[in-house]
């Protein structure tokens, strides 16, 4: 029951091996975290499996589905969604509207329909600005709809770009460092707040993070990467103990390997 | 006090600058252009307002930054502001006294000297300016004193009174049509501007009802209505509204009609070209070739030239140039969708010119008549009647216009309207929310296309000829400037900018040969002052000015707040 599955996945800039012959399985409903220092291609994996970049090698598979290589839009309508690392929301466009842009796949009316604005298309839009309301209130930003994205605290843009990407009702999501630049308090807030996001939606939720106490807590599975290529697997009990982990983090490992990328470019 | 001090000079550098002002309309020509124009007949002449409004407007600028509100210290900024750009004035006249600056800058002529020494000798003349500028900028510190509300109704006083002076030819041609009612009002004109009873009058009149108005709480008094009665209001002031707007042509004649009609078809066209840049962000600087297409295939469909094809009547070949500048806005819109920005303004701009080029050329000038262009292209009829005059083709226009903008308002509140504004934003997010970037983007360019086109076959259906000159580069960047002036992606706005940018050029015939001079000064100073427009949407002036900023002073840029980089991890 593997919701997505990434066969020998390489993606190449110029001379340079960003993700090299990544081998990945995440089961559904699981929590599954990928690791790796800075420059590891992480977020360039992110990238393959929504479509922005196209892999050189290898597939992934979406439910069975191959999907490599398909424009970013057609892999959000079948269901995986995204937030980005820096917060990437509509900034001037209202808490509501980034979300109602969210539904984007589930919204059917055309040009004709807008313009004559036909009772199939209004019960269409009332209906998605109630969901829209609704999710707010889920990501716990009621009453804050009309205000502008850029308007609103750190830690609600984050909870909003969740809620953009939940809008589109996912089965996959993908949450790239969702913790990033949060206090402990807000942290702990957001790790509960992705469990929910499993336990209560079934969502399976695929994440990069950096704060090891979030992933160690969190994650079933974790895949460590460094340099593209993938160098452990396992549980956090697991990957803690790993040797070559430790090595790419700490010691002598990322010497030398930064000499190998050096000689790459 | 270093802040003291340097508040006065930045006062002398405001009276530098307003003296620079009035120099610069000076030796454009502009306040010689506007010399006899009496805006109050024989006493003050509209190129003496060019002259001298520099020093009110930088007066105020200094007054309003004076570290202390006290009276003595204010009429010392002010006077002292008006006194420095007066003595640049009058150095600029003793130095021509010496030196012939005519060489180099041909507007510096007699005339213009003795407009500035108000037709006087030299030293009384220089006297007579230097008390001039004082008493200007001694005014804008006593105006700056008032009270807000005397203040609101003496600025407004004023400003009819110049409009009405200014504009006298056209009121008076348009009240001669009136009978009865023309004696109303003509006794006040004099030959040239406005009598000084005459002036009196309005001034008082304008400035009581200001007054009046002011003081009245506008939303006290409309909370005591209950909503029927508050509705009722609404619908019949739409109702004069609209009335007005169909009785335009009627009551201002051809003349005004003519004028009317061009506004319309720019007003048009900007509604067209505000969905592709202010709804989806797609800088378009090739939208006149839209506008060619559109003209072009009417007169190719219905002049009765040799050249022409089928010559079919105005309401059958109108639909067929419109599917052909949708289609070649969708053409266009193909290769170009993965361009952004810089990028995309260049394509778009030399598929403009393209196109003139093409309509130009040798080849195709057995259909499209090179630069003779097609004449006798069809008026449409409606049956026993030709909309020939430009008074009823004024209404064919208006029904595009209310077309346009009804569309326009219904996809921007529409789920395709929040896709353009997204794709604006953050096209690569946009497009991993699920948006289609190809047809959204096509269907901006389409949109656009469509109402440019429909300008176009107006426009052809109005001239009756078409040439390729009507369609060069100027036509794209006045239709862009409009929406600017008016409000990116603000409906309102276009008709704003229409009216500013094309409508006023076109009534002051003076002005005409400033026109891009005053264009490009407009341009500047809106960026820099109300980069939100003129009549800007509603999220544009939060998106500017932060938090419900009301127009006044306090137009300082929003500081970015709660928005911290997210620290840069893979």
């Amino acid at each position: 029951m593997a919701i997505l599955v990434s066969k020998k996945v390489t993606k190449r800039f110029g001379g340079l091996e960003a993700v090299s012959r990544v081998d990945l399985e995440v089961k559904e409903h699981a929590i599954y975290s990928i690791i790796g220092p800075n420059g590891a291609g992480k977020t360039t994996f992110f990238n393959c499996v929504t479509g922005f970049y196209t892999p050189e090698e290898g597939e992934i598979l979406f439910n069975g589905k191959n999907i490599t290589g398909l424009s970013p839009d057609r892999v959000t309508r079948l269901g995986i969604s995204r937030t980005y690392q820096n917060i990437r929301l509509f900034k001037n466009m209202t808490a509501v509207e980034n979300i109602m842009v969210g539904m984007q796949p589930h919204l059917k009316s055309g040009v004709l329909g807008a313009i004559f604005r036909d009772p199939r298309t209004k019960r269409e839009e009332e209906a998605a600005v109630e969901e829209a309301v609704r999710l707010l209130v889920y990501i716990n930003l009621q009453g804050k709809g009309d205000l502008l994205a850029k308007n609103l605290p750190y830690g609600e843009q984050r909870r909003l770009e969740v809620g953009r990407a939940l809008a589109s009702k996912p089965s996959l999501l993908l949450l790239d460092e969702p913790t990033a630049g949060m206090n402990p308090r807000e942290t702990q807030d957001m790790v509960g707040f992705i469990r929910r996001l499993r336990d209560d939606l079934g969502i399976t939720i695929l994440l990069i993070e950096h704060q090891m106490r979030v992933v160690m807590s969190i994650s079933e599975l974790i895949t460590v990467l460094d340099f593209g290529l993938k160098i452990a697997e396992g549980t956090p009990v697991e990957i803690q103990k790993n040797p070559r982990v430790v090595e790419a983090y700490l010691g002598r490992g990322a010497a030398s390997g930064l000499g190998q990328a050096r000689t790459a470019v | 006090m270093k802040s003291k001090s340097s508040y006065w000079v930045k006062t002398l550098q405001n009276g530098l600058i307003g003296g620079g002002i009035s120099l610069l309309l000076g030796l454009v020509g502009m306040a010689l252009a506007f010399g006899k124009t009496y805006i109050i007949s024989g006493v003050i002449t509209m190129g003496q307002i060019f002259i001298l409004s520099p020093f009110l407007f930088e007066a105020f600028m200094s007054v309003r930054k004076a570290p202390s509100k006290k009276p003595s210290m204010l009429l010392l900024a002010g006077g002292l502001t008006g006194l420095v750009g007066g003595a640049l004035l009058a150095a600029f006249v003793l130095i021509g006294e010496v030196i012939n600056y005519r060489a180099v800058l041909v507007n510096a002529s007699p005339n213009l000297f003795a407009l500035l020494t108000f037709n006087l000798s030299l030293v009384t003349g220089i006297l007579v300016l230097l008390t001039a500028s004082l008493v200007t900028g001694l005014i804008a510190a006593g105006v700056f004193l008032l009270p807000e509300r005397i203040k609101a109704a003496l600025s407004q006083a004023v400003m009819v009174v110049v409009l009405l002076g200014l504009f006298r030819d056209l009121i008076v041609t348009v009240m001669l049509r009136w009978g009865v009612v023309q004696y109303v009002f003509l006794w006040m004109f004099a030959a040239s501007g406005l009598k000084i009873i005459g002036a009196l009058v309005i001034f008082v009149l304008i400035g009581g009802l200001a007054y009046w108005s002011k003081g009245r709480d506008r939303k006290a008094i409309a909370l005591k209505r209950s909503p029927r009665q508050q509705q009722v209001t609404r619908w019949s002031t739409l109702g004069v509204l609209g009335l007005l707007v169909l009785l335009l042509p009627v009551i201002l004649g051809s003349y005004f009609s003519e004028i009317l009609d061009n506004v319309g078809i720019y007003i048009l066209m900007g509604l067209g070209l505000n969905i592709v840049v202010g709804f989806a962000g797609l800088l378009d600087l090739g939208y006149v070739a839209f506008y060619a297409i559109g003209a072009y295939t009417l007169g190719i469909l219905t002049t009765t030239e040799a050249v022409g094809l089928l010559h079919l009547s105005f309401w059958l070949a109108s639909p067929i140039a419109l599917v052909i500048a949708v289609f070649a806005g969708v053409i266009l819109g193909l290769p170009i969708l993965k361009m952004r920005g810089d990028y995309l303004a260049i394509v778009t701009l030399g598929f403009g010119e393209i196109i003139r080029i093409v309509v130009l050329s040798d080849w195709l000038k057995p259909l499209l008549g090179g630069s003779e262009g097609i004449q006798l292209i069809g008026k449409p009829v409606v049956g026993p009647l030709v909309l020939a005059n430009q008074q009823q083709l004024y209404y064919l226009i208006l029904i595009g216009i209310i077309l346009a903008g009804f569309i326009s308002i219904r996809l921007k509140d529409s789920h395709l309207g929040r896709s353009w504004m997204a794709l604006r934003e953050d096209e690569d997010v946009a497009e991993a929310m699920g948006i289609n970037k190809v047809t959204t983007k096509l269907l901006a360019f389409a949109m656009g296309a469509l109402f440019s086109g429909l300008g176009g076959a107006l426009f052809a259906t109005k001239i009756g000829s078409v040439y390729p000159q009507s369609f060069s580069f100027i036509v794209s960047i006045n239709i862009l400037s409009l929406i600017i002036i008016g409000g990116m992606g603000s409906i309102p706005g276009v008709f704003v900018g229409g009216l500013a940018l094309v409508g006023l050029p076109l009534l002051l015939s003076q002005f005409a040969d400033f026109r891009y001079m005053i264009y490009g000064a407009v341009l500047v100073i809106m960026m820099l002052m109300k980069p939100e427009g003129l009549a800007p949407e509603a999220r544009r002036r939060l998106e500017l000015h932060g938090e419900e900023a009301g127009p006044g002073p306090q137009n300082e840029p929003q500081a970015v707040k709660n928005n911290p980089e997210a620290p840069g991890g893979d």
